[in-house]
């Protein structure tokens, strides 16, 4: 009897009981997160490295040479060499960005210096719709609009890295914006305040001031909008021709990794040396994909200090 | 040149520069919505689709990706609410959730077709699943996960902490503080986040091709078996999603009117975003109004 009591009262209570339980369930949801997380590098990069341990191809051959023709072995060395395929995303991606830049700072700085609050309010959720508008839709406007009219303007296909690029500009234009709008209004309203007390026009107090405030934010928001359009896919594939070759100018045929993978993974056989090659590519596209996350956090660390 | 006429130019570029934009917006959005609603009839939405000839519907198709959606939230949304609850609520400050965040991050910035390898990789060739929704609603799973748990973890976050400390000093154990005050309290914010990655989830194809897979049995509405090939539940059997259909049409080039159909699915597609846009800006305004008894 007494010892029941004791029991009772030195025990956990039953909320106690379920509150642990409660931390328990959350943590193993969380962790999973990191199960998931590393499981998918994991996977990829030993996938991804088959190429070169397997298969016994030259690292520096896949990033620099440009003969992709993975089932025949030419000098008793598999043809992998996927330049194309990287330079086709690296320039894809830097020429969306540099069209993308200037129209994000635009609309950014219109929104936060110069629009009324009724424009913004009417501009924001336009933005928010684009954002979520689908890649596909972006890829077959891109396909019946910009790649006929690079054909009437260049002549050959119409296919290649401009319509890839145009494709991706209007994909991450309402990405960095927004990210850009943001990094703007953030930037203290007495700054601005202080420049026009001094004397400023107010394009003097933006180009001097606000813009120099908000250069972090708005590499960061550029930075991600890079990252999208490095990894995005199908947009990409439907208007880049699809054809590994060294592009000759920026509307002619080539590939780009993700148009690659997309493309060929379903066709080969998995273990294959085409299928290993194929999951190099991904593997490059994973270390990119970490490389730009790096970046912005290098960015937002400086930032602290 | 003097300031103040650098100022007006300025201002003038940046103006010619927006409107450019908006224009540029308005008509891709009606370049869909007009070629899309005007080329096709409306009841192509309960058309079975067609391959090699024209005439072709997208009904198999519009239902695989609200279907494939229902399982992703399904699966997704318990799951993010856990971990946004220990991000949140548990979690000490040390470097196991330093680098759990980390992770988050990563995970959130993997470009969806590396997501979609790598659930083609595990569930559809290791584990021998094959092209099925239920790899395809994992996949999305995998997507979706990082960015509504972030979502949540921050709704968490702008709670005040008067809440908990009033919870806390009723004696009230910490989980039951959880789900009773600060849960019911965040309810508006997590249909937000849900309804805007909803949006994202339904456009979403790279993760797809290769997971829900790029052929749509024709399904029997009829047929309510689960375990039945044709039937619309069945979780086991390949599912083409309208995103997928739209690249697909694009990319084989074998359907002569797919310009048409990929206008008109392309239209159904922007309508369903915009719906969610919508109603997360509705309940987004609601709960605004009910925090800060605006009216």
């Amino acid at each position: 009897m007494e010892n029941d009591v004791q029991k009772q009262l030195t025990s956990p209570s039953k909320a106690t009981r379920e509150n642990i339980r409660g931390k328990a369930l959350t943590f193993i949801i969380a962790s999973l997160i990191i199960v998931l997380t590393v499981a998918v590098i994991g996977f990829i990069a030993i996938k991804g490295i088959t190429t070169f341990t397997k298969d016994g191809v030259n690292l520096w051959d896949f990033l620099t040479k440009s003969n992709w023709n993975p089932g025949s072995i030419k000098d008793g060395k598999p043809e992998v060499g996927a330049a194309p395929m990287i330079l086709g995303s690296f320039l894809v991606t830097l020429l969306a960005a540099v069209i993308a830049t200037p129209f994000s700072l635009a609309i950014g700085i219109y929104m936060s210096e110069y629009a009324s609050k009724k424009t913004n309010k009417l501009l924001r959720p336009v933005l928010e719709l684009f954002t979520g508008v689908p890649s596909v839709v972006y890829g077959f406007l891109g396909l019946v609009i910009i790649v006929p009219m690079m054909r009437t303007i260049f002549g050959g296909t119409g296919f290649g890295i401009l319509p890839g690029a145009i494709v991706l500009f209007v994909m991450i234009f309402p990405t960095i914006t927004s990210m850009v709008v943001d990094a703007l209004t953030a930037v203290p309203v007495s700054y601005r305040q202080a420049a026009l007390a001094l004397g400023a026009t107010q394009w003097q107090s933006i180009y001097k001031i606000v813009l120099r405030a908000a250069t972090p934010g708005i590499l960061t928001a550029v930075i991600f909008g890079m990252a999208r359009a490095f990894g995005e896919a199908l947009a990409v594939q439907m208007v880049i021709g699809n054809s590994v070759l060294m592009p000759t100018s920026l509307v002619s045929p080539t590939a780009t990794l993700t148009s690659q993978l997309t493309s060929q993974i379903g066709n080969t056989i998995m273990g294959s040396i085409q299928n290993d090659a194929l999951w190099s590519l991904a593997l490059v596209l994973l270390i990119m994909s970490l490389f730009f996350n790096l970046l912005v956090k290098m960015i937002a660390r400086k930032r602290k200090i | 040149m003097d300031a103040k006429k650098v100022d007006r130019i300025a201002k003038r570029v940046i103006q010619t520069m927006v409107l450019m934009i908006v224009v540029l917006l308005v008509l891709i959005l009606g370049y869909i919505l007009v070629t899309g609603l005007s080329q096709t009839k409306l009841d192509f939405i309960f058309k079975i689709s067609k391959a090699a000839q024209a005439g072709g519907g997208i009904r198999d198709q519009l239902f695989n990706s609200l279907y494939l959606l229902v399982l992703a939230l399904l699966i997704s949304v318990p799951l993010s609410l856990g971990a946004g609850i220990y991000l949140a609520e548990y979690a000490p400050d040390n470097w196991f959730t330093r680098m759990l965040k980390t992770l988050i991050e990563i995970l959130s910035s993997l470009p969806s077709i590396v997501v979609g390898l790598f659930a083609y990789l595990v569930l559809v060739i290791k584990f021998q699943i094959g092209f099925s929704i239920i790899a395809g609603a994992m996949a999305l799973t995998f997507f979706n996960l990082p960015l509504l748990t972030s979502n949540i973890e921050n709704a968490f976050r702008n709670l005040p902490d008067s809440q908990r400390e009033a919870g806390l000093a009723l004696g009230l154990s910490q989980w039951k503080m959880i789900k009773g005050i600060l849960l019911p309290r965040i309810v508006p914010s997590i249909i937000t986040a849900v309804i805007l990655s909803s949006g994202r989830i339904f456009g979403e194809a790279a993760a797809l091709i290769y997971t829900s897979g790029q052929s749509a049995p024709i399904l029997n509405y009829a047929n309510w078996n689960p375990f039945s090939p044709d039937s619309p539940l069945n979780i086991m059997r390949p599912a083409e999603t309208l995103a997928v259909h739209i690249w697909k049409l694009n990319s084989e080039g074998l359907t002569p009117d797919a310009d048409a159909i990929s206008a008109a699915a392309s239209a159904v597609l922007i309508i369903v975003v915009l719906l969610f846009n919508i109603s997360a800006h509705y309940f987004g305004e609601k709960l605004e109004q009910k925090l800060t008894a605006k009216r």
